[in-house]
Parts: C-alpha cells; sequence; structure tokens
C-alpha cells in the first residue's frame, strides 16, 4: 500500500512538472532588415571625408591581424582585407586614412568616427541591434596549439595527431573539430571553460587543445608564451563569421557588403587567409 | 488418535467472506480513483498550451537515441567510479571512525587529526577538493603524477570519507557500554571488543545512512568531468550543445535515476530490516 501511494506521488509530481513546464509559451518575432541600395563608386559614397575612406581598427593592433600595430603598412590579415576592399570600391592606398577606435566603443550604439571598422568582430544578433555589419569576410577555423615540449609540435598533418590526446571546451565548435575531422584513437578531454583547458594544457595532461583561431594567437601570444600554434584544421560545424562594422543604418552597409561578397568569391580572401594566416602567422593548414 | 478435520464455523465463514468483499471493494476503489486522476492529469498535461513544446524540447525519440550511445559510454565511467570511490571512501570513513573514537590520553593527537580531517572536508566544497587535486596537482609537475581520474576519484573519496567517517562514528558510540563492559569482563582486548562486538553492531545500525551517502556519491563521481574526462552527464551537454535540445538530459537523468533504484530498494529493505529487528526483534 505504501509502495504504491508512493508511486503515485511520483507519477503525479512528474506530471506537475511537466505541466507547469508546458504552461505559457512565448513567441518571438524576427525583425526585418532594411537594406539601402545605391550606386557603389568613390564619387558617389557618403563617406565621412569626400573622396576618403576613414578605416578603423583597434590600438595596439595585434598579430596576426595586423603587423608592428601599423595597420597602414598594409600587412596582415586583416589590413590586407581593409585594402582590398578598399580598392574594390574604388580607392587607392593614399585615399585610405586609418583611426584607432575601442573595440567596446566601436561595437557600443552611437554616431562612428569611422567609415567601417575592422577589428574581428563576430557577427551576432545582438550586436546587429546596435550596429551593422559587412557580409563575413572571415569564417572562424579551429586551431590546434601545443606546448612547445609536446611530442606533437611541429606536426603538419591531421594523421599526425590521431594518437595525440586533445581537448576542448565543452558545447564548442572545438569540439566538434576533434570529434568530426581529427577523429583522435583517444578519448578528448572536456572542460568547463577555456582557463581549466589551458590549465590542463600547461599540466602536460593533453597534448594539445582545440581553440577558434584568434584565441589560438592570443594563447600562444600573451598567455602561454611555450605553447605555439600547430594548425588549422578544416571547416566543421557553424563557424563565427568576422564582419566589418558599419554605423547603425549607414548608407555605406550595402555598398562595402557586395565588395567583400565580391571578394569572397573571387578567392581573393582565401588567398589572403592563406598568406597572412598560415603562411607570414604559421598556423599551416592541417590535411 | 483420529484428526478432526477442520471446518470453520458459519460466523467464520461469513468473515471471512466479508473480508474478501472488502478487500475486492477497496482494490477497485483505488483502481478507479487512479484511473479517473490519471486521465485528468493526461489530459491537462497533452492539453496544456505548448504541450507540443515540451514534448520537442525534452522528449524527442531522434534526439534521445541519438544521445543514448554516449551517454551510456558515459555512464559506464560513472559506476566504476562510483565502484572504486564508494569502497575507498567506505573503508577511510571506517578507519577515521575508529581512530577518533580511540581511548586514552596517548591518542590525543590522532583522535584531533581525525577530528580535523572529517570538519574539513565536511566543509570543504567538493568542487573545490576536484580542482585543486585535478588541475592544481598536476601542475606541480612532479615525478609519477597519477591520471586525472585517480585525482578526481581521490577527491570524491577524501570529501565522502569525511560524512562515512562521522556516521560511522555514530554507530560506534550509539553502541551500549554494557556491551563493551561484557566484553572486557569476557576477558577481550579492546582490539577484540572492537572487532568483534562495537563494530559489527554500529555498522548494522548505521547502514541506512551509509548507503544514503552513497546514494549522494552517485550523482557526485560525475563531477570529475570538469577536469576532462566525459561522463554521462557530460555526454549529455555535448549532445544537447549540438542539437539545441534537452532531451538528452533527460536520458541522462533517466538512467541516473533507474540506477539509483537498485541502491535505494537495498536502503528501504535494510532500513525496515533494523526497524524490525529493534522493535519486535
Amino acid at each position: 500500500m505504501a509502495s504504491r501511494s508512493r508511486l503515485l506521488a511520483l507519477t503525479l509530481a512528474g506530471f506537475v512538472v511537466a505541466a507547469t513546464a508546458g504552461c505559457a509559451p512565448q513567441d518571438e518575432e524576427p525583425t526585418p532588415t532594411v537594406t539601402a541600395a545605391g550606386s557603389c563608386t568613390k564619387d558617389s559614397l557618403p563617406t565621412r571625408t569626400p573622396g576618403k575612406l576613414t578605416i578603423a581598427t583597434d590600438q595596439p593592433a595585434y598579430e596576426p591581424w595586423f603587423r608592428q600595430d601599423k595597420p597602414d603598412n598594409g600587412e596582415g590579415f586583416e589590413a590586407a582585407v581593409a585594402y582590398a576592399v578598399a580598392e574594390k570600391l574604388g580607392y587607392a592606398r593614399a585615399d585610405v586614412t586609418w583611426t584607432r577606435v575601442k573595440f567596446d566603443t566601436a561595437i557600443a550604439p552611437g554616431p562612428k568616427s569611422f567609415d567601417f571598422d575592422i577589428n574581428q568582430f563576430s557577427i551576432t544578433e545582438e550586436r546587429k541591434q546596435a550596429v551593422d555589419f559587412s557580409a563575413p569576410y572571415y569564417l572562424v577555423r579551429q586551431t590546434v596549439i601545443a606546448l612547445k615540449s609536446s611530442k606533437i609540435a611541429g606536426k603538419t598533418s591531421l594523421a599526425d595527431l590521431r594518437n595525440a590526446r586533445l581537448g576542448a571546451q565543452v558545447g564548442t565548435t572545438s569540439y566538434q573539430a576533434i570529434t568530426d575531422v581529427v577523429k583522435p584513437t583517444t578519448k578528448p578531454q572536456v572542460y568547463n571553460s577555456n582557463d581549466d583547458a589551458k590549465k590542463a594544457l600547461q599540466n602536460g595532461q593533453i597534448d594539445g587543445l582545440v581553440v577558434d583561431l584568434p584565441t589560438a594567437f592570443y594563447i600562444t601570444g600573451t598567455e602561454i608564451t611555450d605553447a605555439m600554434v600547430i594548425g588549422q584544421v578544416p571547416q566543421v560545424g557553424v563557424p563565427e563569421a568576422f564582419g566589418l562594422l558599419l554605423d547603425k543604418n549607414s548608407p555605406l552597409t550595402s555598398c562595402v557588403s557586395t565588395a567583400v561578397g565580391q571578394l569572397s568569391e573571387a578567392g581573393a580572401l582565401g588567398e589572403l587567409e592563406r598568406k597572412w594566416l598560415a603562411q607570414v602567422a604559421g598556423a599551416t593548414e592541417l590535411r | 488418535m483420529t484428526l478432526l478435520e477442520h471446518t470453520p464455523s458459519e460466523a467464520q465463514l461469513r468473515r471471512s467472506a466479508y473480508r474478501r468483499r472488502q478487500t475486492v471493494y477497496s482494490v477497485l476503489v483505488a483502481a478507479s480513483s487512479t484511473a479517473a486522476l490519471g486521465t485528468l492529469l493526461v489530459v491537462a498535461v497533452t492539453g496544456a498550451p505548448g504541450w507540443d513544446r515540451v514534448r520537442q524540447s525534452f522528449l524527442d525519440p531522434e534526439i534521445a537515441r541519438d544521445a543514448l550511445p554516449a551517454v551510456l559510454t558515459g555512464l559506464w565511467l560513472n559506476v566504476r567510479l562510483l565502484v572504486c570511490c564508494a569502497a575507498g571512501a567506505l573503508l577511510l570513513g571506517l578507519v577515521i571512525a575508529v581512530l577518533r573514537t580511540l581511548r586514552g590520553p596517548i591518542f590525543f593527537p590522532v583522535r584531533a587529526l581525525a577530528a580535523g580531517y572529517t570538519y574539513t572536508f565536511r566543509g570543504l566544497p567538493l568542487i573545490i577538493v576536484l580542482y585543486l587535486l585535478t588541475l592544481g596537482v598536476p601542475g606541480l609537475r612532479l615525478q609519477g603524477m597519477p591520471p586525472v581520474l585517480v585525482l578526481g576519484g581521490l577527491a570524491l573519496v577524501l570529501t565522502y570519507g569525511g560524512y562515512l567517517a562521522e556516521v560511522f562514528r555514530a554507530g560506534i558510540e550509539s553502541v551500549h557500554p554494557s556491551q563493551l563492559a561484557a566484553a572486557r569482563s569476557l576477558g577481550l582486548t579492546y582490539r577484540q571488543t572492537m572487532r568483534h562486538i562495537v563494530l559489527p553492531q554500529a555498522v548494522r545500525r548505521v547502514a541506512p545512512p551509509l548507503l544514503n551517502d552513497v546514494v549522494a556519491l552517485q550523482k557526485d563521481v560525475g563531477l570529475v568531468s570538469l577536469a576532462g574526462p566525459i561522463d554521462a552527464v557530460r555526454a549529455a551537454q555535448i549532445a544537447t550543445a549540438q542539437s539545441f535540445n534537452y532531451t538528452p538530459y533527460v536520458v541522462a537523468g533517466v538512467l541516473f535515476v533507474l540506477l539509483a533504484i537498485p541502491l535505494i530498494a537495498v536502503t528501504d529493505w535494510v532500513t525496515l530490516r533494523s526497524a524490525r529487528r529493534q522493535s519486535g526483534g
């Protein structure tokens, strides 16, 4: 008798939980996006200074995106992309002026002191409420990093990583890159945060850590200096996308977007990626 | 001497018939009221606005099927860890409890150490112990560092050893002093008294709370996953992150409950048995 009533109580509790969870659904409506169309030539583009293109980035600007913190030398992936977009819009190198804007300032709502900003801005829905983005100029790749003393240091192919013990943060594309692309024989290690994963890497509990490429350069450049970038893994999952940032409802958005799209289709962006990220910065393409 | 066949009296027959009727009647009432309430609940839940979403989000059979192998693999790790950690923690708890109940002034430092241990590890959050042992200690880069699972298991054994030590101590101290006196009068040494008289009674008495702590441990072994290994909950988390659907968590939850049922059943049975012994035995 006692057990029967307990069973009943349990089922009751289950139903109550399910019922309360099932109540009051709410729908969210998508916000419509407005795109302005116009002719995209140097003479007709309403830039801040007519005939000039003002491009912003952060100070300091880091490798591999810029080199020696000098955006106007056109070296580094983002500097090269910026000049390529300018050229596509009909601006010569001399017509491009650089300005420095803090990342957080650029992303906040409010008037902007630049035509567009290039600073590893991930395109997200929240940010689109406050600013405009161009079409993506870079899809973030997953990258393996390891200690210089690790057994996988200096390896150049995916096959070399098969027997490595790799780690990643839970629920990330990085973890997917391990399971779907590298497919190591040892079970991957999963961590709650990249901080735990970095600690495990330093402790030697894992041979390699998979993070996205910007994070990889940040970690190896400033946080764990005795770690190195092993290489980039082929694209997997739904990658983060970097876009050029413009003022909300900027008249330039559609033109800049079109320019980026054309460069992307022509393979020019891929070429810049290979040159500045894989060759110059050393994030080898693992195959 | 021939055995007379027992024939129940008229009144006895009436009584037993009445009892049978009453039993049938009460079963029927119970069944119909359960059916009525069950129907009401099913209609209320499945008819509620948003039930479809609940089903999609928590009870998607396809996602459950996809997630099950990974979650089961993870659960196997939980089970192995549970067995090792439960054995370790029970042993450690017993040793600490015995050390805490030693008599005589010479053993004061031992008693103090054992008491300090239980105070510390019952007070320390398990997460802290786990982080210190699984990610902190390997950072020392010492020779012969055990793998992360061993360190994680050690953290669980240390923490739960503290709880179990107190349970054992309560059991040891609940054995009546007359038992000790009787044992000593028979000429048993302190060690023999503990071994043959006190501990058997103590363990029997505290079996329910001990098993209760083991059930709690079963849920906490999964926390080792914060140091890298993939347990059932972590596997569910990974599956959820891929599908944005919470069904894998429900799958893992159901498996944990199924895993706990035998332990809980044993606990109930032991409790019942000891209660019967104490009251009527």
